[in-house]
């Protein structure tokens, strides 16, 4: 098996921990991109796992966490009206200090890559600090700022005070099966890929870590840059899909526990999941599937 | 000639125009008179003749989890697909603190706690006696118990009959069932850990659903114990559809770490633990249950910690 940096074991304990000050620690945000078609206690564990993981390596401070539910136009069989989805992870993160939902990704007409969301997102984020900022040397979004001398200067007048100078990196938050989805032909545009593991970074939350190691491995792509992916174990099988639940639903059994409990409501409220719904987008082809192969052939 | 139809909650005939054969049945017992179904569920003509069922979870519950939760959903699920059978009610009954387990709370803690996490709930209830007796005492003592509750509230419930007509059937009593998780089942081959005669009273008078889980072979531990095997018609397996291995010791553990734990348990749940400082690194280091537990080991506590509470003898 392939080396993998003390940074990025997948371990619950905590690897070395570099005693940074807070300014010169790293902003993040993370990102979770996908249906939630419901959203369930598992993306929300996620969120957790992820914060616990880069903030237990004294490196980062993870500032913010954003669920970003795709699009209708996605095309996704049994994926319901973007409206409700976005409703019930509002409601999920509801008593939530940190995670939040943003609707712009579904409120685009057509389907948005997750590169596209990435860099949207990190545009704002830069947008929003940018009247705090010298002019800096501008680079690439995404790429660690070198800040360390305007850092110490910083750290000799208010040590506690971060650095308000740092524009928080996106990162994108997932599980194995995004990071195995890299290799579904045609899912994933490969500069996309190199985009998101270059240009911002991705957050794996796993159970099987050895899995995800392998497959890093054996990407030249993911190799290239796994530094910037970091494989965060979750020791609890916590196999809460969405299509289980979807699934539960139609057969009349109990959801509850596994959503939470506003969602739940929310969902027997406006009998949301059933047969019929399940059939939505039925033998129609997955919107990046069926851009990639038509941009393929040009 | 009058049309009586059967109460679906307690299965009792009742007459036209009534909900409930029984006026004033204690809340507990009836969940505010709603039926017990999960959401969706087709309630056949057929649920108005089934047997009344009550789940009784014995554990630490140190804490309580969504995983504890969930046991009674799934059990209800699949007691109510069988077609035979109605879940009226669901009792969580906190294990005493002379249990003596390493690391357990104060059971006016877990007691606590569970209710919490019982607020979103209509049909389950958290029952303080066991933890608030003298002594530890084992799950069939807990089960006769309950058990003898129930028969105690219905028949002071009957009385004469309402319009002296028609006399209504004795109360149909429920069946109390032992709910467990597969590893509980397993721990009945452990030597002395549980009295073969509990073991055998308690799936035979009683009853037991077994939630299946990751790892464990329940049917296989049934087939390897003549008791179990002949009153497996007793022993009901149910399948937990959405695989959720969360474990109490997990949670301890990520405290103690100051790692976070919600979505795991409910957030009331979470807010009391913090609010009493419960499972910080110092407090599992706290003499109390260690020190006791130093020495003399007695057979039901021989049995390691495994992760999942609600179990028998091994709590």
């Amino acid at each position: 098996m392939p080396f993998v940096k003390t940074t990025r074991e997948v371990s619950d304990q905590q690897p070395q921990i570099v005693n940074m000050e807070n300014s010169e620690k790293t902003d993040v945000v993370l990102l979770a991109c996908g249906s939630f078609n419901p959203v369930t206690n598992m993306h929300l564990r996620l969120f957790e796992l992820a914060k616990d993981y880069l903030n237990g390596t004294g490196k980062y401070r993870v500032i913010k966490g954003i669920i970003s539910p795709v699009g209708d136009a996605y095309k996704k069989k049994g994926l319901i009206s973007a409206h409700h989805r976005v409703i019930m992870a509002e409601l999920a993160t509801k008593n939530s200090e940190w995670v939040e939902v943003d609707t712009w990704e579904s409120l685009q007409k057509d389907w948005v890559e997750t590169a596209e969301v990435l860099r949207y997102h990190q545009k704002k984020l830069e947008a929003g600090s940018c009247h705090q900022q010298d002019s800096p040397v501008r680079e690439k979004p995404g790429r660690k700022r070198k800040w360390a001398e305007q850092s110490q200067q910083f750290n000799q007048k208010k040590s506690l005070e971060p650095n308000i100078k740092d524009v928080p990196q996106v990162k994108l938050l997932c599980g194995t099966d995004i990071l195995e989805s890299f290799g579904v032909p045609h899912l994933w545009k490969s500069e996309d890929i190199t985009k998101i593991v270059g240009d911002y970074g991705l957050i794996c939350v796993t159970r099987a870590g050895n899995d995800a190691q392998k497959f890093i491995y054996e990407s030249d792509v993911l190799w290239k840059h796994q530094n910037n992916i970091h494989l965060v174990n979750e020791w609890i099988t916590n196999d809460i899909s969405s299509t289980k639940i979807r699934r539960a639903l139609r057969r009349g059994q109990s959801i509850r526990y596994l959503v939470p409990e506003l969602v739940r409501e929310y969902i027997e409220k406006h009998n949301l999941y059933n047969s019929e719904s399940e059939e939505r987008n039925a033998g129609v082809s997955l919107a990046p599937l069926q851009r990639n192969i038509a941009d393929a052939k040009l | 000639m009058r049309a009586y139809k059967r109460c679906g909650c307690t299965a009792l005939l009742l007459e036209p125009g009534t909900v409930h054969a029984l006026p004033a049945l204690p809340e507990t017992l009836l969940g505010q008179g709603r039926v017990a179904t999960a959401v969706g569920v087709d309630v056949p003509d057929k649920m108005k003749t089934r047997i009344p069922v009550v789940l009784l979870a014995c554990g630490s519950f140190n804490p309580i989890t969504n995983m504890h939760l969930r046991l009674f959903e799934v059990a209800r699920d699949h007691l109510h697909q069988t077609g035979m059978y109605q879940v009226v009610q669901g009792i969580i009954s906190p294990v005493n603190d002379k249990y003596r387990k390493k690391d357990l709370a104060a059971a006016q803690h877990r007691v606590a706690m569970v209710r919490l996490a019982l607020q979103t709930s209509d049909w389950i209830r958290v029952d303080p006696w066991e933890s608030e007796q003298a002594q530890w005492m084992e799950t069939v003592k807990v089960l006769r118990h309950h058990h003898s509750e129930l028969l105690s509230s219905l028949s002071q419930t009957e009385g004469p009959d309402h319009s002296g007509s028609v006399s209504l059937e004795r109360a149909a009593v429920p069946e109390l069932k032992l709910l467990c998780g597969a590893d509980v089942l397993k721990t009945f081959q452990t030597p002395n850990l549980w009295k073969d005669e509990h073991i055998q009273e308690i799936v035979e008078k009683f009853g037991v659903v077994c939630v299946g889980r990751v790892g464990h072979d329940a049917k296989g531990y049934i087939s390897a114990s003549p008791i179990l095997q002949r009153y497996q018609h007793n022993i009901h397996l149910a399948r937990e559809p959405v695989p959720n291995e969360i474990s109490a010791t997990y949670i301890r553990q990520a405290l103690g770490q100051g790692r976070s734990v919600k979505y795991l348990l409910p957030d009331a749940v979470i807010s009391y633990i913090k609010d009493h400082n419960l499972y910080t690194r110092d407090s599992s280091w706290k003499g109390e249950s260690t020190q006791h537990n130093a020495g003399e080991r007695k057979a039901p506590r021989a049995m390691p910690e495994t992760s999942h509470s609600s179990k028998g003898e091994a709590r």
